[in-house]
């Protein structure tokens, strides 16, 4: 019996470009996996963002619009106002989600839009080489940290799932990782339910998904996914913070 | 032909409102700002009312975005919004144009540079025409002169977006926006125009889509943007519209565009009653502009007179289309009060020369 | 029969699928890819694969294109 196969939403032939043991990867199949398992492909509209994030439209067989940076909420709301019967999701960076755009992404939370918005953390910005973000930790050393971030001049990480679940709009809020298999069955479910508030109209679903960046990290693959077990996740806890269905 | 009895008194930016609704507009994203605040406030009730979509958005960022959003599924989307907060929507604009996408933006333009205020002015020719987003593209322009064709123009700006994939502005100021005139809305005159082959309606029966600016090959993006110019030019031959008065015989023409081609109207009459051979010249569509006509007028005409309402920017283009074959001088004021005729009178006759009647 | 299908033009050499499978079936290859990197195997004489998936799922780049139980 077949257990595991390349989901029919991925595009055919498809490679990925990120680097080696990036978990984009995975979140993007488990993407693919409930566009399958829910039957939403042939409606889905997705919002992609800029940086890594933006090459979704590679991979994931689905109707994409590739949005400015931070804007991928904005462009979900036109999306979904023009055509509330399609299925509208964004995938964007912390950086896109939480720096640049957190003004459209909370606001798209607060007008409590049927939207889902899937936010990768990797604590830096990837594509362009591993800058200080919003959601690098205190101490962690990147190219516009190089004495490591300290509170006095960098100020704080944000936690993105706590401040999205403040809205009075959003319907569920989840934070999840991808370090282990536990973890990457959890974020599935999770993903699952940010995707149902959305079908049934509940308001506005959201998963932050902690991720790995080995190269700008400067570590193997398994040890991107340790220091996300030992460093993130102590900061950025995993649960769920918010969910308006009825089964909770 | 519009009977008598068609016509109401409107204000314009309440006529620029309605005749969106009237084109078909689906979806509306706003962010408030004077003196074009008014098509917000109007479409809020009228788009809620017609069980279309209307979003107040969190910035002019995110308007601009929402109508990306919306037109990138096929449907007709606005916003408005004035000079300072125009200059916000640039980038979208940029990213507009090289995704090819419908957007409708109207500019009722305010007085800059900065927050500048809120009287009107004519200081955003530039931002319009050249644009003030990355990379080379452009727009396509309208600008209006009278309530009646904030109309025409809002229903040639959904459609001119529609046939060439283009962002279109429709370049109004705070004098129309706020004035109140007689006009008529009719009907929406234009076909509609099929979008199936590029909009984004779900992967059904298809390979997705994707409407990206991302370019990863060099030769592709050369041979993209080469593409995105030749649709340029065949607008500029296609849809290059303006007005012209007396330019047969005329030795001075003046120029303007937008509300002022009122006052360089009757600015020659009150020349040619004086004995001066006046004509006037007003591009409808700034981008493109009508190059190729003054061009042509300017084998006969010695001077051309552009009158603006900020320190010369179109007169540039004029210049280039004249192209040294005749002088070409300004009329201007910074902001603020529209120039009188008699200012225009006065200032067209101190550049000819002729003093008898130069009053400024 | 359990076992897993492995695309080795989509195998970055990451190697987290020998770290994860419980068996340690998934051996590094002596083989090389053009960029110099060690491909993986699946080695499995003693017929020990659980059909667990866990390789699978953990695989960022879906290598692991198939897997049997």
């Amino acid at each position: 019996m077949q257990v595991f196969k390349i989901p029919e939403s991925m595009k055919k032939g498809f490679k990925y470009t990120f680097c080696p043991g990036c978990d984009h990867g995975i979140a993007i199949r488990l993407i693919a996996e409930l566009l399958d398992e829910m039957g939403l492909q042939e409606k889905t509209i997705c919002a992609t963002s800029i940086g890594c994030s933006v090459f979704l439209y590679d991979f994931l067989n689905v109707d994409c619009i590739e949005a400015p940076h931070g804007r991928a909420m904005a462009e979900a709301t036109g999306v979904k106002r023009a055509r509330p019967d399609k299925f509208v999701f964004t995938y964007q960076g912390d950086g896109d989600f939480a720096s640049i755009g957190f003004a459209e992404s909370s606001h798209a939370a607060l007008r409590a839009e049927n939207l889902t918005g899937i936010c990768i953390n990797n604590t830096t910005y990837g594509m362009t080489g591993g800058q200080h973000g919003p959601t690098t930790l205190i101490g962690q050393k990147t190219t516009t940290s190089p004495m490591g971030r300290f509170k006095e001049t960098y100020g704080y990480p944000v936690r993105i799932a706590e401040h999205i679940a403040l809205c009075e709009g959003t319907a569920f809020s989840a934070r999840v990782a991808l370090d282990t298999v536990p973890h990457i069955n959890q974020a599935k479910k999770a993903l699952k339910k940010a995707i149902q508030v959305q079908l049934d109209g509940l308001g506005y679903g959201f998963v932050e998904i902690l991720s790995t960046c080995p190269t700008n990290w400067k570590m193997t693959p398994e040890e991107a996914h340790e220091r996300v077990k030992n460093e993130m996740i102590p900061v950025f806890p995993l649960g769920i913070f918010k969910d308006k269905t009825e089964d909770n | 032909m519009v009977s008598y009895s068609d016509k109401q008194l409107i204000k314009g930016n309440y006529a620029i409102a309605e005749a969106s609704v009237k084109a078909g507009c689906e979806c509306y994203f706003g962010y408030p700002i004077t003196p074009q605040t008014e098509i917000g406030e109007y479409l809020s009730q009228r788009m809620y009312d017609l069980k279309r979509g209307y979003v107040c958005a969190e910035s002019e960022l995110a308007a601009i975005n929402m109508v990306i959003g919306a037109v990138s599924t096929g449907a007709k989307a606005m916003t408005s919004s004035s000079s300072c907060a125009v200059a916000l929507m640039q980038e979208a604009l940029s990213y507009a144009c090289s995704d090819e996408l419908p957007v409708v933006l109207i500019n009722v333009m305010r007085a800059g540079p900065g927050l500048g205020y809120i009287y009107p002015a004519q200081g955003d020719y530039f931002q319009s025409v050249y644009g003030g987003g990355n990379g080379d593209y452009k727009l396509t322009v309208l600008a209006p002169s009278n309530v009646q064709e904030c109309i025409d123009l809002t229903y040639r700006a959904f459609y001119l977006a529609q046939k060439w994939r283009n962002p279109t502005m429709v370049l109004a100021d705070g004098l129309l926006g706020q004035m109140m005139e007689p006009a008529s809305f009719g009907e929406y005159p234009y076909p509609e125009v099929d979008n199936s082959s590029w909009a984004l309606t779900g992967a059904k029966g298809r390979e997705g889509r994707a409407i990206y600016s991302c370019a990863r090959d060099e030769d592709e993006h050369n041979a993209k943007i080469r593409r995105l110019f030749e649709k340029y030019d065949l607008i500029a031959k296609e849809e290059t519209t303006w007005e012209e008065f007396n330019t047969e015989d005329a030795d001075v023409v003046l120029v303007a565009f937008g509300s002022m081609t009122r006052n360089i109207k009757a600015a020659m009459k009150v020349l040619r009653s004086q004995g001066i051979k006046a004509g006037a010249f007003r591009p409808v569509t700034l981008s493109p502009f009508p190059t190729e006509r003054l061009n042509q007028l300017a084998d006969s005409v010695d001077k051309f007179v552009v009158v603006e309402m900020n320190m010369g920017q179109m007169i540039n283009d004029v210049k280039l289309a004249v192209n040294g074959k005749s002088d070409v001088k300004l009329v201007n004021r910074p902001v603020g009060e529209w120039l009188s005729v008699e200012e225009i009178v006065a200032g067209v006759k101190n550049i000819i020369g002729d003093k008898t009647y130069a009053s400024v | 029969m359990a076992h897993i299908v492995i695309d080795e033009t989509r195998c970055k050499s990451c190697f987290i699928c020998v770290n994860t499978c419980p068996k340690g079936l998934i051996k590094k290859s002596d083989r090389m890819s053009t960029l110099g990197d060690r491909y993986v195997e699946f080695v499995d004489e003693n017929n020990e694969c659980l059909g667990c998936a866990m390789c699978a799922t953990r695989c960022p780049d879906m290598a692991i294109t198939e897997v049997y139980k």
